[in-house]
C-alpha cells in the first residue's frame, strides 16, 4: 500500500477533485428519488394544471444529466490518475529490473521479474481506477444510511451500530488475511510463466525428445496448483459477501422484533420500522461497497509488495568514494591483485524461493594479473574453471570478497557503471541478438558513425553475409537471431563488440562457431585495426590465444600457469597438454 | 518482424463468443443449476421483505395491541429466509468460481498444449513473452469476467423479468416507457461495443508487445549493462509503457461512460414516469399509489440494469481477450503424419538426403540441391564456413521444418510419410544452444529418458565427464539449476546436455557443435565415451574443431547450401582444396 500512496501522491489534489466531482455526483443522484418523493407526495397532489409537474420533472431531468456529467467526469479522472501512476510504477520498475546487479538478479529471477512488470502492474492498475470512484459511494451510502437512521430511532439504531464494527472487523481481517493468499497466487504465476518460458525457449530440444506431452504434464501440475490456489483465495474472499449480508438481515429481524415491542410501549410509530427496511438496503449496499474494495485491495496489496519488494532494492555495487578505493598498485590498464570470490558468499539464502545458486564454491582463488595498455592476455582452461568469472569481476557485475581490481589506473569500484562500460566492448558467451536490425544491433545506442559500423562488420568478418541479406544492415534480426546460424550470431556480437572502438576488447568465446578459416581472419583483422585495444580473449582452442602477449592457464579457479605461449610449453604440463591435443597433427 | 504480426488486427467477436460459450459447455448442468439457485435466492430476496412488511403491518397495530406470536413467526421466517439465501449466494459464487477457474484452467492447458503442437518457426517470429501475455493476463481477464458476470447476468435477467411483469400489471401505458428507456439502453450498449472492444483489444495487444519486450530485454540485461545502454532501452521501454498506458485509458475512456449513461438512462426513465403519471394522475386515469408501487419496481427495475452495464464493460474486455487466446490456438500446426504414416522401428539408421533445396523465408533458398548419404552406423561429419546451411540440415533431418523440394529418407522411408515422433526419437540430439530448465541435475539429465534410474544417470554423467562436478556440489544430483540462475557454467551446461543425449537411447545421434564451450582435455575423454556409444550408431557430427572430426567415416564439406567436397579426412586432404584450407587455417 505503501507503494500505491508513493506513486498516487503527486496526483493527490487531482484525487481529492475527482472524490469531490464523485461526492457531489452521488449527491445528486441520491438526491433523485427524494425529489420523486416530493413529486409525488406533495407537487402531483396540489397541482392544478401540467405546469408544475413539467418544471419539476425538467428539475429530475437536469440531476439525471448533471448526475451523468459528473460521474463520468469523476471517472475519466480516475481512469488519468490509474495510467499516471502506473505508468511510473512500470517506469521505474522496468528501470530497476534494468539496472539490477547479477546477484540480485539471480536472486529474484527473471520470470519472477516479468510477471511482476506485468501481471502485477495491472492488479493495481486496476485497484487504483476503482478505490477513488468506488470508494466514496460506498462510505456515503454507509455512513449516510447510519446517520438517518440514528436520527429516526436511535435505540433501534443501536443494533446496527453494534453490528457494524463487527462486519467491518470481518471484512478488515478476511482482506488481511487475503494478502499472503493472493502473494501466494502470483507466485505460482511465476512458476507458470517460468514453465512456460523454458517450455518456449527448449522447444527443440522438448521436440527432439518427444518430450511434448511430459512437458504438458509439467505445465498442468503448475497450472492446477495456480488454479486451485485461485480458488482458494477466491473462496475465502468471497466469504464476507454472504456473511455480512446475512449479519444485517439477522439485525433486521432484530429491528423488527424489538421495533415491535417498542411499538407495544409506545415508543416508536411503525412507520419508522418500514422506513428503517429502505435504509437498511442502503447500509447494505454500502457494507457490500465496501467489502469488494477491501477484496481488490488484498489483490493489490499484494501484487504491490511484490513490486516494492524490486523497486526498494538497494542500489547494489554503486561507486565508492575515492578514500575508500584500494591504493593502485600500478598503472596497467587491467590489474587483478589476489583477487579471490566466489558467488554467493554473501547472500541470504532466498528472497522468494527462487534463489537456487549454492554452489561455484569458491570460484576464484588469488588471482593476479597485470596487462598494460594495448597488450593483451588471453584465458585459457577447462570447464568451469572460472574463466568468465574474471569477466564479470573485471566489468565489475559483482564485487570480490578479496583483493581488487583495476582498470585504466582506478579501482573498478571508483567508477560509475556507464563510465566503467564505455570503456569496454565485450562479447558473452551466452551473448543475446536482439530481435531489431542489424544495424541497431551493431550500433547499440551509441554514437557510433556509419563508416564505423561498416568497418567493424567487416574487421568481424560480418560484413559479407550481412549484405546478403535482403536489406542489408536494415535486416531485421528475428528473436534471439533465431534467423541467423550461430557463427553469424557470434560475428554480429562481435562487430558490436568493435565498433566504438572501445579502449578494452573483451571476447569470451566469441568464436566458439566460427570455422577456423573465419576465426583467423577475425583475429589479423582485429589485430591490424584495433592493435591499440587492451585485449582479453577466452577460448578453448589454443589458436585464438597462443599469439597472445600473456596467457594465464586456469585450474578450479586457481591461476596454474603465466606467461607467453614458448614459455607455458616449457613451464606449464596442462597447458603443453591442451596444445598437444588440439595440434597434435601439426602437419 | 514479430511486432507486426503482432499487431494484425483481429476479427470475429461472435466466433470468439461462440467459442467462449463452447468451453463453458461441460458446466452447462451446473450453470443450469446455478441459474435455478439464483431465482431461488432471489424470490427468497423478495419474499424477506413482504415478510417484514407484515410483521410491521402486525405491529401497526399500536400500542399495547401487538400480536407477539405473529410477529416472532415472521420473524422467525425472515430468518430461515435470510439464512437460506445466505447460504445460496455463498453457494452460488463458490460453484462459478471453481467453473470460472477451471475454464481458465483448461483454457491455460489448450493454449500450452497447442504450442507443443506448433512449428518450431512459429518460435522464432513470436516473443516468448508475448505468448506468456496471452496466458497470463487475456486468460486471467476472461476468468475474472466469467465469476461474477454469469451471476450477474442471471440474476438480472431474473429481476428485470419479475419487474417488468409486475410494472405491466399495475399500468400498462406508464409500462410503454420501458419501450423507450430498454432500446435506448440496448442500442448504446451495441454503440459503446464499438466503441470499446477494438480498443480492449488494443489494450491485450499493447500489453502483449510490452511483456514481450520486457522479456526480451531482461534476457539480455548483462549485455545492456556491458554496453552502458540501460537509457536507450529505457527510453524504449518508454514509448511502449506510454503506449500501454494510453491503451488502457484510451479503452477506459469509453467504457466508463457505460455505467453513467445506464445510470442516466434510468433515471430519464423515471422522470419520465413521473412526468406522465403526473398527467394521468390529473386526468384522473392513476391513483397516487399506483404510481408509487409503480416507481419502486421501475427502480427495482433500474438495478440490474445497471449492473448489468457495468457487466458487460467486462465482457467487451473479455471477449477481447479471447480473440487473442483464440488467434493462438488457430496458428497452423505442424503438418499432421500422413494417414497410414509409417512408425519407424528397430532403425538400421541409413539416412539418405536426396536432392533437397529448402529456405526458411520463400525467395531465399538456404540448401540448394543436396545429396548425401550416410551408411547405417557410420560417423557423417558435416563442416563447412558458418551459414553454409550445417545447422539447416539438421532440422530438416529432426523434421523441424519439411524440405521444399527432394526427399529424406531413413532406412529407405520417407521420413515425410513416417510417424514424426518416430522420426525425432531415432535421433539423440545435442544442440550448440544447450538447455536446462529449473529442476534437479537428475531430472535435467533423466529428462529424455523415463524411470532412468540413478545409477544410469551417473553413468551417463561419468560419461560426459560432469559426474566430479556434479559430486563436489553440496546437494550433488538433488542441487537445482536453472536456465537464467547463473549457477552454472555455459560448458557446465553443454557437458549436462550431453549427458542428457548419452542416456537417450537412440539409433542415431546428431551432434551440432556440442562441444564447443567445453576444454579439449575433457572434450578429448568425452570422446572417448561417446565413440563407445557411437558404435554400431549413424552419427551426424557439426564441429568446427577439426581435430574432433578427423576419424569420421564421411566429411561433408559443404558451401553455401551445396556439398563442394566428400571424403575422408586423407582423401579431403590429399585433394588440397576447400577443407585441405579450412584445416590449415587453424593453425595459422
Amino acid at each position: 500500500m505503501k507503494l500505491i500512496w508513493k506513486y498516487v501522491r503527486p496526483y493527490r489534489r487531482f484525487i481529492l477533485a475527482v472524490m469531490v466531482i464523485k461526492l457531489i455526483g452521488t449527491g445528486t443522484d441520491l438526491l433523485l428519488p427524494y425529489v420523486l418523493e416530493h413529486l409525488l407526495d406533495h407537487v402531483i397532489p396540489a397541482a392544478s394544471d401540467a405546469w408544475p409537474v413539467i418544471a419539476w420533472g425538467a428539475v429530475m431531468l437536469g440531476l439525471t444529466l448533471l448526475t451523468r456529467i459528473l460521474n463520468i467526469t469523476a471517472n475519466r479522472m480516475s481512469v488519468r490518475v490509474a495510467k499516471n501512476s502506473t505508468y511510473a510504477i512500470r517506469r521505474d520498475l522496468f528501470h530497476t529490473a534494468l539496472n539490477l546487479s547479477g546477484s540480485q538478479m539471480d536472486k529474484v529471477g527473471l520470470p519472477s521479474l516479468i510477471s511482476r512488470m506485468t501481471s502485477d502492474t495491472y492488479n493495481v492498475q486496476s485497484f487504483v481506477r476503482m478505490i477513488q470512484t468506488m470508494g466514496i459511494r460506498a462510505p456515503i451510502m454507509l455512513l449516510g444510511g447510519i446517520a438517518i437512521t440514528l436520527t429516526m430511532d436511535t435505540g433501534l439504531a443501536m443494533i446496527l451500530c453494534i453490528m457494524a464494527p463487527v462486519m467491518i472487523v470481518l471484512v478488515c481481517f478476511v482482506s488481511w488475511k487475503g494478502i499472503p493468499l493472493y502473494n501466494e497466487v502470483q507466485r505460482r504465476m511465476d512458476v507458470l510463466v517460468r514453465r512456460m518460458r523454458e517450455s518456449i525457449t527448449g522447444i527443440r530440444v522438448v521436440r527432439a525428445l518427444n518430450k511434448e506431452s511430459y512437458e504438458e504434464n509439467r505445465f498442468g501440475e503448475a497450472n492446477t496448483r495456480m488454479a486451485r490456489q485461485e480458488v482458494k483465495a477466491s473462496v475465502i474472499m468471497s466469504l464476507p459477501g454472504p456473511i455480512v449480508t446475512l449479519f444485517l438481515n439477522v439485525g433486521l429481524t432484530l429491528v423488527v422484533l424489538v421495533g415491535a415491542r417498542r411499538v407495544n410501549d409506545g415508543q416508536t410509530a411503525p412507520g419508522v420500522i418500514l422506513a428503517f427496511l429502505t435504509y437498511f438496503n442502503m447500509i447494505l449496499m454500502g457494507v457490500m461497497g465496501l467489502n469488494r474494495i477491501f477484496m481488490m485491495m488484498s489483490r493489490a496489496n499484494a501484487s504491490a509488495n511484490r513490486i516494492g519488494e524490486v523497486i526498494d532494492l538497494p542500489e547494489e555495487l554503486t561507486p565508492l568514494p575515492a578514500n575508500r578505493c584500494a591504493e593502485v598498485p600500478g598503472d596497467e590498464a587491467l590489474i587483478f591483485d589476489h583477487v579471490s570470490f566466489n558467488y554467493d558468499a554473501d547472500s541470504p539464502k532466498e528472497l522468494h524461493g527462487q534463489f537456487l545458486g549454492e554452489e561455484r564454491r569458491q570460484c576464484l582463488k588469488d588471482i593476479s594479473f597485470r596487462v598494460p595498455k594495448g597488450g593483451s592476455l588471453g584465458i585459457i582452461g577447462a570447464t568451469g574453471s572460472g574463466k568468465t568469472t574474471i569477466i564479470n569481476l573485471l566489468m565489475r557485475f559483482y564485487d570480490p570478497q578479496q583483493g581488487h581490481v583495476f582498470v585504466d589506473g582506478r579501482d573498478v569500484r571508483s567508477y560509475t557503471r556507464d563510465e566503467l562500460h564505455r570503456k569496454f566492448g565485450v562479447v558473452f558467451q551466452n551473448d543475446v541478438v536482439f530481435a531489431d536490425t542489424i544495424r541497431e544491433n551493431i550500433v547499440f545506442g551509441r554514437p557510433v558513425t556509419e563508416e564505423g559500423m561498416v568497418s567493424a562488420a567487416q574487421d568481424a568478418m560480418a560484413h559479407g553475409f550481412i549484405q546478403n541479406t535482403p536489406d542489408a544492415y536494415e535486416h531485421k534480426a528475428a528473436i534471439r537471431g533465431a534467423n541467423f546460424s550461430g557463427g553469424q550470431k557470434q560475428r554480429l556480437l562481435v562487430s558490436r563488440a568493435l565498433a566504438a572502438s572501445p579502449e578494452i576488447l573483451i571476447l569470451d568465446d566469441a568464436s566458439s562457431a566460427l570455422d577456423y578459416r573465419t576465426d583467423a581472419e577475425l583475429r589479423r583483422a582485429i589485430r591490424k585495426h584495433h592493435g591499440e585495444a587492451t585485449t582479453v580473449v577466452i577460448a578453448q582452442r589454443v589458436s585464438s590465444i597462443l599469439s597472445l602477449d600473456e596467457i594465464i592457464v586456469l585450474h578450479e579457479g586457481e591461476m596454474i600457469g603465466r606467461g607467453t605461449h614458448a614459455q607455458l610449453m616449457e613451464t606449464c604440463p596442462e597447458y603443453r597438454d591442451i596444445c598437444l591435443t588440439q595440434m597434435k597433427e601439426g602437419e | 518482424m514479430a511486432r507486426d504480426t503482432v499487431m494484425k488486427k483481429p476479427k470475429d467477436t461472435r466466433g470468439a463468443l461462440r467459442r467462449m460459450l463452447r468451453y463453458l459447455g461441460p458446466w452447462k448442468y451446473v450453470i443450469l443449476g446455478v441459474a435455478v439457485l439464483c431465482l431461488i435466492s432471489n424470490l427468497l430476496n423478495l419474499w424477506g421483505p413482504s415478510l417484514a412488511g407484515s410483521a410491521i403491518r402486525e405491529a401497526a397495530a399500536g400500542p399495547g395491541k401487538v400480536n407477539f406470536d405473529a410477529v416472532k413467526h415472521d420473524a422467525l421466517l425472515m430468518l430461515v429466509c435470510y439464512v437460506s439465501s445466505a447460504l445460496l449466494g455463498f453457494g452460488i459464487s463458490l460453484v462459478m468460481t471453481v467453473v470460472s477457474r477451471r475454464v481458465a484452467r483448461r483454457m491455460r492447458q489448450d493454449v500450452f498444449e497447442k504450442l507443443m503442437r506448433l512449428p518450431v518457426g512459429y518460435f522464432d517470429r513470436h516473443q516468448a513473452g508475448d505468448i506468456i501475455s496471452r496466458v497470463s493476463y487475456d486468460i486471467d481477464v476472461i476468468s475474472t469476467s466469467m465469476a461474477t458476470d454469469i451471476v450477474q447476468i442471471l440474476t438480472s435477467l431474473v429481476t428485470v423479468v419479475g419487474s417488468l411483469v409486475m410494472m405491466t400489471l399495475i399500468s400498462l401505458p406508464l409500462s410503454a416507457l420501458t419501450l423507450v428507456t430498454v432500446p435506448v439502453s440496448v442500442v448504446y450498449t451495441v454503440f459503446m461495443r464499438r466503441k470499446t472492444q477494438p480498443r480492449y483489444a488494443k489494450r491485450s495487444r499493447s500489453y502483449g508487445v510490452m511483456n514481450g519486450f520486457v522479456e526480451e530485454m531482461l534476457s539480455g540485461q548483462k549485455t545492456i549493462q556491458a554496453y552502458a545502454y540501460e537509457d536507450r532501452v529505457d527510453e524504449r521501454f518508454d514509448t511502449i509503457n506510454r503506449n500501454a498506458a494510453d491503451a488502457f485509458s484510451d479503452a477506459e475512456h469509453y467504457g466508463v461512460t457505460l455505467g453513467p449513461t445506464m445510470t442516466a438512462i434510468n433515471n430519464l426513465g423515471l422522470s419520465l414516469i413521473a412526468l406522465l403519471g403526473g398527467i394521468l394522475f390529473l386526468n384522473g386515469q392513476i391513483d397516487l399509489g399506483r404510481i408509487s408501487s409503480f416507481v419502486l419496481y421501475s427502480r427495482k427495475f433500474a438495478g440490474p440494469i445497471n449492473a448489468v452495464a457495468e457487466v458487460f464493460n467486462e465482457l467487451f474486455s473479455a471477449l477481447a481477450a479471447a480473440e487473442r487466446v483464440f488467434t493462438l490456438l488457430d496458428e497452423p500446426e505442424e503438418t499432421a503424419d500422413v494417414e497410414g504414416a509409417y512408425l519407424l522401428e528397430n532403425v538400421r539408421g541409413e539416412v539418405n538426403v536426396e536432392h533437397v533445396a529448402f529456405g526458411y523465408d520463400p525467395g531465399r533458398t538456404i540448401l540448394h540441391n543436396l545429396t548425401l548419404e550416410a551408411p547405417a552406423g557410420k560417423l557423417v561429419a558435416i563442416v563447412g564456413p558458418t551459414g553454409a546451411g550445417k545447422t539447416t540440415i539438421i532440422n530438416l533431418l529432426m523434421r523441424f521444418y519439411d524440405p521444399d523440394s527432394g526427399v529424406i529418407r531413413i532406412d529407405g522411408r520417407d521420413i515425410r510419410t513416417s510417424v514424426r515422433r518416430s522420426v525425432r526419437g531415432s535421433y539423440a540430439m545435442v544442440l550448440q544452444d544447450t538447455w536446462v530448465f529449473q529442476g534437479t541435475i537428475f531430472e535435467n539429465i533423466a529428462y529424455g529418458k523415463e524411470n532412468a534410474t540413478m545409477e544410469e544417470v551417473v553413468a551417463a554423467a561419468k560419461a560426459a565427464r560432469i559426474h566430479p562436478f556434479i559430486m563436489r556440489l553440496p546437494q550433488g544430483y538433488d542441487t537445482v539449476i536453472s536456465e537464467d540462475g547463473g549457477n552454472i557454467s555455459k560448458g557446465q551446461k553443454q557437458l549436462l546436455t550431453i549427458a542428457r543425449a548419452m542416456l537417450y537411447d537412440a539409433p542415431m545421434l546428431i551432434l551440432d557443435e556440442a562441444t564447443s564451450n567445453v576444454d579439449t582435455a575433457t572434450e578429448r575423454e568425452i570422446q572417448k565415451a561417446m565413440r563407445e556409444l557411437m558404435k554400431q550408431k549413424t552419427c551426424f557430427v557439426i564441429a568446427h574443431r577439426l581435430s574432433t572430426i578427423e576419424n569420421a567415416d564421411m566429411i561433408i564439406v559443404l558451401k553455401d547450401g551445396d556439398v563442394v567436397e566428400q571424403g575422408t579426412h586423407r582423401s579431403l586432404m590429399d585433394q588440397k582444396g576447400f577443407y585441405h584450407r579450412l584445416y590449415a587455417a587453424q593453425f595459422e
